[in-house]
């Protein structure tokens, strides 16, 4: 086998971003489904919450949403300094935007074990883990791909072309966060059915 | 890469090994889909000849029932999942870049992953046979609540390994539509705008969108059944507060317009093949273009048209009915395009061309019992009977899988550089043609004498169109036989085939039979003018008179 890749690509050299951003907006159909589903069970319950549980606890999730945001600013950041060819910064930006994926994560993790129900406490605890654990899954998928990319950044001469991978990775950290968002104001804000 | 002058010379024999192996080349893809899909075809086609061998009498002789709840089950989910979705994957990959001059896809081995994959779901999936219980028995749609029983209370069981076969496969076709869809956006000929692409482009990019929107929701609402039946969540369950009807909408929101996904690269065959046979352009080209992202809109809003018993309100079915009859408004445009290009042509009636003839009647005759099942008080008389099974087996056999042999018989001499011989395509054609009538005929009549679908023993006054349909049924199954024959000897010893057989207009007919392995190579011809020019004696490409030459040249040289 001759490898046939590389002299077209040259010529088009967006492809690898194309395809992720084509990734993406399928991918946000999962999401659509399940927060579908999730709005449509819970319209329709007549015991949304088990036997036992108040409600939600609001505190460490809007601290996490709080850090999820301003990892999407300090990700913008890095990608200024990218463009700029400050590596340095770059450098820097990414991993506090790395740090905060982890805090995020911390954060869930704690408040998950401080839950009074479970994955099978009917169609509240099922959807409430199911969401926020799908969520957290692409979190997770976020931050190793960013450290893939601090990785690749010690590499020489990874940076003379375009980007994509750091591009795909910063498109991918917002799109987690746009999640969240709608995430958040679905299973915390809105808590009366 | 050698190919320094154009057009590209002809590739060196290569081994069979590389049909066996991780390749990344889209055409040794395309040859490894097909060839799996017609492996898995001969095992859901065999599934039908018991179903139909069990039905040719009103009593239940010939299987367990139990195990005929499997047979059927097993048939539908490996005609689609395994024999349709990568049959077709298998011409976009052989095509796509071919008709595009792209020199292969844009993930060459993302491309080879997604493929790799449909033998691994297979397997997953053909082993549910030989797991205590046996495969899954809930239909291919997989309803809860039977879908999330499992009386044996085994962790491995048909039903889980069905909803890991269905989420794995969806991984694969999302992987498939990311290439496919990246690579038409992407990689096209210099002067191939839009309205330059070959319709069979239009319609793969149309088809892999809709992959694209509606898989992610079936995967979804699979993640979730699979919670329901083997962790112990309720999501479906009422007596934890969940709602079965919500995974029928998960379901249908992908799988009405999997049947789109299906039948538009087959609307694209046809319009590549009637005007090659009828020595005319395609009727209202640009139409049928559009028509393509017309049906990818409309067909996104249909789905509750197959959940009008499922206890939906009364303004949903109101609207789906409406939304589902529009969907003939395209559909129509494409078909009075095709009539408008035989109309007067010089037919020359090939086997593809028999194919395209007989796989427009019978889709013809779908569309126009798809209308009928639209209509809300017809839906819920005839719905679960075999009205409905009549109904789609004219659309996915009559219609899609004709035209699937069609683009096999039609693009054979390009991809294998040998001619198929046309005695036993003729002879397959006329096999197919009335076993398919014969056999999905008599299943309307059926319908709506009201004998249910998925049931093994029926009252004998149904007895007579049964006989019938099963009698269509083993003809099918007999007209697979000159298929394969035609498709093993003249592989092995037909005729070379020149580089346009067909004196076809294409990107993919500049090329030698078969292509090399990156195609065009550096030599992408710019294209300048629109596709299907025949009669108008315009060139396709520049400087497309020595490229020809060059070609015969090659030709008699070899």
């Amino acid at each position: 086998m001759t490898a046939t890749i590389p002299q077209h690509q040259s010529e088009h050299p967006k492809h690898n971003l194309t395809g992720f951003i084509i990734f993406l907006c399928s991918e946000s159909v999962i999401f659509l489904a399940f927060f579908s589903g999730f709005a449509l069970l819970k319209t329709s319950a007549l015991n949304w919450l088990p036997a036992g549980v108040e409600g939600l606890e609001w505190r460490t999730p809007l601290i996490n949403t709080v850090v999820l945001i301003s990892s999407s600013g300090t990700i913008w950041l890095a990608e200024r300094c990218m463009a700029k060819g400050n590596l340095l910064g770059f450098r820097a930006f990414w991993l506090v935007t790395m740090a905060l994926g982890a805090y995020f994560l911390y954060g869930q993790a704690v408040e998950w074990g401080g839950l009074q129900f479970g994955f099978t406490s009917g169609v509240f605890g099922g959807t409430f883990y199911l969401l926020t654990g799908f969520h957290g899954l692409h979190v997770a998928t976020g931050v190793f791909l960013m450290g893939l990319m601090l990785v690749k950044s010690f590499i020489p001469q990874n940076y003379a072309g375009g980007e994509q991978g750091v591009q795909a990775t910063s498109l991918f950290w917002h799109f987690v966060d746009v999640i969240w968002i709608i995430l958040f104001v679905l299973i915390y804000v809105w808590q009366r059915s | 890469m050698t190919s320094a002058t154009f057009p590209p010379s002809p590739p060196e024999q290569e081994s069979w090994s590389r049909y066996f192996g991780f390749n990344t080349d889209a055409k040794v893809i395309g040859i490894q889909y097909i060839v799996t899909a017609f492996f898995f075809f001969l095992i859901g086609g065999l599934l039908a000849m018991i179903i139909r061998g069990e039905l040719i009498t009103p009593a239940s002789d010939l299987v367990d029932r139990t195990v005929y709840n499997g047979i059927y089950t097993m048939h539908g989910t490996i005609m689609l999942f395994l024999f349709i979705f990568p049959v077709l994957n298998g011409l976009n990959n052989l095509l796509i870049p071919t008709m595009i001059g792209a020199p292969d896809m844009a993930f060459p081995r993302l491309n080879a992953v997604a493929f790799w994959l449909v033998p691994i779901f297979g397997t997953l999936l053909i082993a549910s046979f030989f797991v205590p219980g046996g495969p899954a028995y809930s239909g291919w749609w997989s309803y809860p609540p039977v879908s999330i029983q499992n009386p044996l209370g085994h962790f491995i069981n048909g039903q889980g390994l069905w909803i890991t076969a269905v989420a794995l496969s969806g991984v694969a076709s999302i992987m498939g539509a990311l290439n496919f869809v990246t690579t038409i956006l992407r990689m096209r000929a210099p002067g191939m705008g839009f309205f330059r692409m070959p319709v069979f482009c239009w319609t793969a990019l149309a088809a892999q969108s809709l992959q694209l929107i509606g898989l992610p929701a079936l995967t979804g609402g699979a993640v979730m059944l699979l919670m329901d039946l083997s962790f112990g969540t309720s999501f479906y369950q009422p007596e934890g507060g969940g709602d079965p009807v919500l995974y029928q909408h998960f379901f249908w929101f992908y799988s009405h317009p999997a049947v789109y996904v299906i039948i538009l690269p087959v609307f694209g065959i046809f319009s590549e093949l009637f005007p090659v046979y009828s020595r005319k352009p395609l009727f209202g080209y640009v139409y049928v273009c559009l028509a393509s992202f017309i049906i990818v809109g409309l067909g996104l809003v249909v789905w509750v048209h197959h959940m009008f018993p499922s206890g939906v309100t009364q303004w949903m079915r109101n609207l789906f009915m409406f939304t589902t009859m529009l969907i003939a408004v395209p559909t129509g445009v494409k078909v009075f395009a095709w009539l408008g290009t035989i109309w007067r042509g010089k037919l020359r009636l090939t086997t593809p061309m028999l194919f395209c003839l007989g796989g427009l009647f019978n889709f013809v005759f779908a569309g126009i019992t798809g209308i009928m099942l639209a209509t809300v008080p017809v839906d819920i008389h005839v719905s679960n009977t075999y009205f409905v099974v009549g109904h789609f087996h004219y659309v996915i056999y009559g219609a899609a899988v004709m035209g699937i042999f069609a683009a096999v018989y039609h693009w054979f001499p390009k991809f294998i550089g040998r001619m198929p011989y046309e005695g036993l395509g003729k002879l397959h054609f006329l096999l197919t043609f009335v076993g398919a009538n014969l056999n999905f005929l008599p299943m309307h009549p059926l319908g709506l004498m009201g004998m249910p679908r998925r049931v093994s023993s029926y009252d004998p006054e149904f007895a007579f169109w049964n006989v019938l349909a099963s009698l269509g049924a083993f003809l099918l199954g007999v007209s697979i036989i000159p298929f394969l024959l035609n498709m093993v000897s003249a592989w092995v010893r037909g005729d070379r085939a020149p580089h346009n057989p067909w004196n076809a207009i294409g990107l993919e007919w500049l090329l030698p039979s078969p292509p090399p392995e990156d195609n065009f190579g550096e030599h992408v011809p710019t294209v300048i003018s629109r596709p299907y020019g025949y009669g108008l004696g315009e060139p396709l490409v520049e400087h497309q008179a020595e490229i020809e030459r060059e070609l015969t040249l090659q030709e008699a040289s070899a």
